[in-house]
């Protein structure tokens, strides 16, 4: 079992511990869970789930919040 | 009078019937200001990735309190009803909230909305437990068809996206407002404050704009004048105005005249 396994985050290439979760890498990031929004592979990964959510080598996420946005593109 | 004067979307009671775009300002300082001197109740917000290279950067929720100010999850730059679905799942999971701006646009010269894909998208919403106020072209028929859909406002454009032009059709906004049973925002095309005095004579429930405060010389100078015309507008829509006439009718009496 590799020590380390492949994501992409935010379309970006990243690489985390086996074994860990989606909390723990919501963490990794400086990121605070509660002001966050994860999808896992096009799915929803509901916000009570991420700490027990364990993320697998390949897995696709998007991390997305809140920013100003009105009445067109930004 | 005017104190009592609330709407009501999906449920929720506002007394203010501004609600104010959050895209476009200098700061988040300038865009909270700005806020405050709208008065409004609900902002828009659009839904992004989080720049993971930075994630220390300052935030919108550290300057408009989500506790205080409805946030309107909105689909801006949407093209698609996949995409807009798939935003505001995302939305609703990061919020905690059902109320939602669906927009779904066709083309990116026009930003007229894809009525079609709109249409789709607010059917799969409110299936799903969204309450979708959704953008729309100024069409009663259109706008009737939303409804029926689950959409709980209608938000027809009163000119293209960005465009400051003001409403163009009286009649086909006017014609929304009395065929409509759920609350009906102008959306986009209000370019100065009597843009939003007209939107509200015609009966609009309500007035959502941006660019017209954001690109203001003096963004809360404008911000105040908005507020102060939504209420004239709304003001003048339930006083009942004066008819029109064709000639001159002297305010004066003509008896006793030297």
């Amino acid at each position: 079992m590799s020590a380390e396994i492949s994501l992409t985050v935010n379309g970006e290439p990243r690489r985390i511990a086996a074994g860990a979760s989606i909390a723990d890498l919501v963490r990794s990031l400086d990121l605070a869970p509660a002001k966050v929004a994860v999808e896992r592979n096009g799915e929803i990964a509901p916000r009570s789930t991420l700490a027990d959510a364990a993320l697998a080598e390949g897995d696709v996420l998007e991390i997305v919040h809140f920013v100003g946005g009105g009445d067109r593109l930004q | 009078m005017t104190d009592a004067d609330t709407w009501t979307v999906a449920g929720r009671n506002f007394r203010s019937r501004l609600i104010v775009g959050t895209g476009k300002y200098k700061d988040f300082a300038q865009n909270a200001a700005a806020v405050e001197a709208s008065g409004a109740e609900i902002v828009t917000v659009a839904v992004r990735r989080v720049n993971v290279s930075d994630p220390k950067a300052p935030m919108l929720t550290d300057f408009i309190d989500p506790k205080t100010i409805t946030y309107l999850p909105n689909t801006a730059g949407c093209f698609t009803a996949d995409d807009a679905i798939r935003t505001l799942r995302l939305a609703r999971e990061a919020g905690g909230w059902d109320l939602v701006k669906l927009e779904v646009l066709g083309e990116a010269r026009t930003l007229y909305p894809d009525m079609r894909e709109t249409l789709k998208a607010t059917e799969v919403l409110a299936n799903e437990g969204f309450l979708p106020m959704v953008y729309c072209v100024d069409d009663p028929i259109a706008a009737k068809q939303l409804e029926a859909a689950g959409a709980v406002a209608v938000m027809p454009l009163g000119a293209p996206i960005g465009s400051g032009l003001g409403i163009q059709n009286r009649v086909t906004i006017r014609l929304i407002v009395e065929g409509a049973g759920v609350p009906v925002l102008v959306d986009a095309g209000v370019g100065t404050a009597s843009d939003a005095a007209v939107a509200m004579e015609l009966g609009c429930d309500g007035v959502l704009m941006n660019t017209a405060i954001a690109e203001a010389r003096d963004p809360l100078r404008m911000a105040r004048a908005m507020k102060l015309a939504v209420e004239a507008g709304r003001d003048a829509y339930l006083s009942g105005r004066m008819a029109t006439r064709k000639y001159a009718d002297p305010s004066s009496p003509l008896a006793g005249l030297i």
